[in-house]
């Protein structure tokens, strides 16, 4: 039970003759809050994909809840939760439909589906909406409930790729609080963002450069380490290779 | 004149979109070759190699000599020589032969007697276009030789004709099973290539794909939904065959049915590998309109006699789905054979839909390795 719920060793993606991911290092406890940074092009999306299951590694290994993400992929997708920057789930489907898709997709029980997601509904106030179609709520609803069908497997990490894109910075603020709540739980969040305001209310950070991990630790110590004042000049200074 | 860079601007930008989008662009550009290439060769009624059973109860030096004739033409191809029709019959149905050229017992006497001797020509007119094309031939032949015949002093032939399957040459009937595969396969593989590609545009492929589901799970989850519509599809084109054309149900409705279903599946099969390999929505609905319009229409048999096809044209055809449905339901339609004489059809349809569901989810599999 001591095994942290992302390990990556030394984890690579090549295509053709350019490595994207270049030998990533890092590992992530329970219940952490990970903030995944770096430019366009670094090589983020690359390693989610590996992390997710949905790319093979081309060197090196990761192991996510306990599963190796190259042997065991479909056991690693059993236990996490995903959401993309881009929309999760279905617009023309309504709110109660979406999350009996996403109940059913992970195995849960007609029983299980109704409880959790009736709960759900409640917490998110959404009740009034459940036969809404999903394109008819408004905007930061609609990610709260991303978000949320996410965890209704309560899986036991959840990969967030820019889920606060697009969205204004009253419901992000929102959205962070509702990341806080789901940690406590004991939930892993690995959460990539462009925000750098959203970075530092990660537990630890990774600022990924050129697919290589260039700086890795609290917001507070990477802030130490370069003599910055804000994450943002950490991440601006790493990015220009400065 | 300010706008004009904006203009230009905007042309460029157009133009880019056209030139990024390789595979709308491809097929876009080959549409009109293809066309013109496939009507071009397709849109031709002679007929090659017909095949020619011949029903000679009493053969002589004079009877040999009528079907040397034939022969000599090199565009008919003896397949049986049999003493009575009833030998003929099961050629005819299995569609081994296209013609039977059946001589009176008399014929050698009649023309002795200086009387004219009966000829009867029957023609599988299941396609009448082929059908009446290859009794022009034979009674052209026919003719040439019965001026041979009157040039020695004789009285001639006298030919009797007879269609078979479909005497009155009513086109509707060569039609309407080839109208039934083409709405079913555009239906069909539309329904299921704009279904996926729609899901890969907007990003909730991913979500499946980081789900547990395996992509073959996703692939098949894409055509059984479409199974109930597809079967509404079948039953429906051939309601309205049926009750509009006034097509006879001469075989089984019930395997009828039955073909039309495993013939959707197939067509659906065929929508979710488009759109596999489709990049947008867009790709996968030119595709499918492309993939299915195309070769239904030009190279199923629908139309253009296969028969007459260029020999490299004719090999394609057997790749495309509708060919071989529509021998089926003209088989059971107007032949009222059963399955004993089309399970081979039956079976092609089968294993198309094998490959084709195992190449997407190949596809998929190559996406994410």
């Amino acid at each position: 039970m001591s095994e942290p719920a992302i390990v990556a060793d030394r984890l690579t993606r090549r295509f053709g003759s350019f490595t994207a991911v270049d030998a990533i290092s890092f590992a992530v406890a329970r219940g952490e809050v990970f903030g995944f940074l770096g430019a366009n092009g670094a090589g983020k999306t690359t390693a989610i994909r590996m992390l997710t299951g949905l790319l093979a590694p081309s060197g090196g290994s990761a192991r996510v809840a306990g599963h190796d993400v190259a042997s065991d992929a479909e056991a690693v997708r059993r236990s996490i939760g995903y959401m993309s920057q881009r929309f999760s789930l279905y617009e023309d489907l309504t709110v109660r439909e979406n999350i009996e898709l996403y109940g059913g997709i992970y195995g849960l029980s007609d029983a299980e589906i109704r409880e959790r997601g009736g709960a759900l509904l409640e917490s998110l106030g959404l009740t009034p909406w459940a036969r809404t179609l999903v394109g008819a709520i408004p905007l930061g609803r609609k990610q709260k409930l991303a978000f949320s069908v996410a965890l209704l497997h309560r899986p036991a990490i959840v990969f967030l790729d820019e889920p606060t894109g697009g969205v204004d910075p009253i419901t992000r603020r929102q959205f962070w609080e509702t990341i806080y709540a789901t940690a406590a739980g004991g939930t892993t969040v690995f959460v990539t963002t462009h925000y750098m305001d959203e970075a530092e209310y990660c537990d630890r950070i990774s600022i990924m450069v050129d697919g290589r991990v260039a700086a890795l630790g609290t917001p507070a110590a990477l802030k130490a380490e370069h003599d910055a004042d804000s994450v943002d000049e950490v991440f601006v200074r790493l990015a220009r290779g400065q | 004149m300010t706008s004009a860079p904006a203009m230009r601007a905007f042309v460029v930008k157009e133009l880019q979109h056209i030139l990024r989008d390789r595979q709308t662009l491809t097929v876009l550009l080959l549409m009109p070759l293809v066309q013109v290439l496939l009507f071009g060769n397709a849109l031709r009624n002679d007929v090659r190699d017909v095949r020619v059973a011949v029903v000679d109860p009493v053969p002589s030096v004079t009877t040999q000599r009528l079907r040397d004739a034939f022969v000599a033409t090199r565009r008919f191809r003896v397949v049986a020589d049999a003493r009575s029709m009833d030998a003929v019959e099961p050629l005819f149905r299995r569609g081994a032969a296209d013609m039977a050229l059946v001589l009176d017992p008399a014929f050698t006497e009649q023309l002795g007697r200086g009387e004219p001797a009966k000829v009867l020509l029957v023609t599988d007119a299941s396609d009448p276009n082929t059908g009446s094309t290859m009794q022009a031939y034979a009674l052209a032949v026919l003719g040439d030789h019965e001026r041979s015949l009157r040039a020695a002093g004789a009285a001639g032939i006298a030919v009797q004709t007879r269609m078979r399957f479909n005497p009155t040459l009513e086109s509707v009937n060569l039609f309407v099973p080839g109208l039934i595969a083409l709405v079913l396969t555009l239906v069909s593989s539309l329904m299921t290539a704009i279904s996926l590609s729609r899901e890969k545009e907007r990003g909730t492929l991913e979500i499946l794909l980081v789900s547990p589901l395996r992509p073959w799970q996703i692939i098949v989850g894409k055509v059984v939904p479409y199974i109930g519509l597809g079967l509404a599809n079948a039953s429906t084109a051939l309601a309205v065959a049926w009750l509009v054309f006034r097509i006879p149900f001469r075989g089984s409705a019930l395997l009828l049915l039955a073909e039309s279903l495993l013939y959707t599946v197939t067509s659906l099969s065929l929508g979710v590998l488009i759109a596999a390999n489709a990049s947008s929505q867009r790709a996968a609905m030119l595709g499918a309109l492309v993939g299915t319009m195309l070769p239904n229409t030009l190279l199923s048999g629908m139309i253009f006699p296969i028969a007459s096809m260029p020999a490299p044209l004719r090999l394609l055809t057997n790749v495309v789905p509708a060919r071989w449905f529509i021998v089926i339901a003209r088989g059971v339609m107007l032949k009222g054979v059963g399955l004993e004489h089309l399970w081979a059809e039956t079976l092609v349809l089968c294993g198309m839909t094998i490959v084709l569901l195992s190449v997407a989810v190949r596809r998929f599999h190559a996406r994410l390795a």
